[in-house]
């Protein structure tokens, strides 16, 4: 299956494989860059073949079925973004690779409510976490230290995505920084957060420029004004 | 790539009703749907459910079970909108994914594949051209009728069968009695090739060499 799988993106992209090499290639895919790359590719190509199907419109009654089928069933409430270890689809699965393929892919949006920037309620940081992935113009910031990335929206804004950030020591907080130009003496706050759920994304109070670095220290409970212990986590410039 | 420009769609064909939605991405709408919020669903809905209905009635040639395509292919969302990646795909190419994934399934059970060409039913969109979103979506309908008619022979009944027909690459080998890796050449170039000719702002005549057919 390996030395053949690369050869399997176009068909699966056309949904042309058969159910046992359609599993075989998902969990191929899973672990390769190269396909996904392809693949995303690929699917702009058949969503064109879709757009040319286009035809006669459903029935009105259509649109009211789906939304009753979907109120009719129970809905786990789940994080933003599942973790890896759990993610069973083959697009969660693809969760590792988030940089290079985010700008590859060429993600389209209509734009996002000027007013997610003044949220400050728990769902408002959800949406705003979102609209952050979301964006189109986003970029993938590596990090220096820890595992992980940054993701800094066109508008400045940025989410930090942690890969394996347990929660933080009894009575103690992880604390956000950004860090001007890499001066840690004029880091500024970004906020705490708790550490369970950072695989999911934590949005970064403020906005980020060019050539800041998104840091995370370990503090006492509550906060503090400026970092006191080496950070745990630190991007490249973003 | 353009082809998608049109789920833009203007905001006055929406509702103007629900919250905050007409503004969102569809990206954060699907954020928003895993969240368990209907309206969210109910948005892409307006924005995706026709395309989805058209490409569900394009394989399954019968209505109810396009229905059933797209009801199977939108509850999938709703089950599976925290598994999307927005670095991975668009939420529209994931959306329309889904819906074709169950729609092949359906053909394929139903036995119900047809190997008619594409474009017999040139005519549908007249009825209802006066709307902004119709125009769009017969403007780009035929930009890639117009590439898929470029295509070598060959790479466009591969595509159009896989694609349209439900046939899978073994059943297309068989079909059309050529090697399985003949067939996989043949949609990855013409997937390759289809891809560059939509990718061309103006087309012109001319401005692109023939492949070779696999």
């Amino acid at each position: 299956m390996e030395a053949g799988a690369h050869e399997l993106t176009a068909a699966y992209a056309l949904d042309a494989l058969d159910v046992d090499e359609r599993e075989a290639y998902e969990r191929h895919l899973a672990g390769c860059e190269h396909c996904q790359a392809e693949l995303a590719t690929m699917w702009e190509t058949t969503e064109a073949l879709a757009v040319a199907a286009t035809g006669t419109e459903p029935r009105p009654e259509l649109r009211e079925r789906i939304l009753s089928a979907a109120r009719a069933e129970p809905h786990v409430v789940v994080p933003l973004v599942p973790r890896r270890s759990r993610a069973v689809p083959v697009l969660a699965a693809a969760a590792a690779i988030a940089a290079v393929i985010a700008l590859a892919v060429g993600l389209w949006g209509v734009g996002v409510s000027s007013d997610l920037d003044e949220a400050r309620s728990a769902l408002e940081r959800e949406r705003a976490t979102a609209a952050v992935l979301a964006d189109p113009e986003a970029r993938s910031v590596a990090l220096e230290v820890g595992d992980g990335r940054v993701v800094v929206a066109s508008d400045g804004r940025a989410v930090v995505v942690l890969d394996a950030l347990g929660p933080a020591p009894e009575d103690k907080t992880y604390q956000l920084w950004i860090v001007p130009a890499g001066d840690i003496a004029a880091a500024t706050s970004g906020g705490l957060f708790a550490g369970e759920d950072a695989a999911d994304g934590t949005l970064v109070e403020g906005t980020v420029a060019n050539g800041d670095l998104v840091a995370v220290t370990v503090e006492d409970e509550g906060g503090v004004a400026a970092p006191t212990t080496d950070p745990i986590v630190a991007s490249e410039p973003v | 790539m353009s082809a998608s420009a049109l789920l833009a769609l203007p905001a006055s064909r929406r509702s103007a009703m629900r919250r905050q939605h007409t503004h969102l991405s569809d990206e954060a709408l699907v954020a928003l749907v895993a969240r368990s919020d209907e309206d969210a669903l109910a948005e892409l809905y307006d924005r995706i459910g026709r395309i989805a209905f058209g490409l569900a009635l394009r394989v399954l040639r019968d209505e109810r079970l396009a229905e059933d395509a797209v009801q199977e292919g939108f509850l999938a969302v709703w089950r599976g909108a925290a598994g999307f990646r927005a670095d991975r795909a668009k939420a529209s190419t994931w959306i329309l994914t889904l819906v074709h994934r169950r729609a092949v399934d359906l053909v394929r059970r139903e036995d119900r594949r047809r190997a008619e060409p594409l474009g017999d039913d040139a005519s549908a969109l007249a009825d209802v051209e006066t709307t902004e979103e119709a125009a769009w979506l017969r403007f780009e309908r035929e930009r890639v009728q117009g590439a898929l008619a470029k295509l070598p022979d060959a790479q466009r009944e591969a595509i159009e069968l896989a694609y349209y027909g439900g046939f899978s690459q073994s059943e297309l080998a068989e079909r059309l009695g050529v090697p399985l890796g003949t067939i996989k050449s043949r949609m990855f170039a013409g997937l390759a090739r289809l891809r560059e000719l939509l990718d061309e702002p103006t087309p012109k005549e001319g401005s692109w060499k023939p492949e070779l057919t696999s």
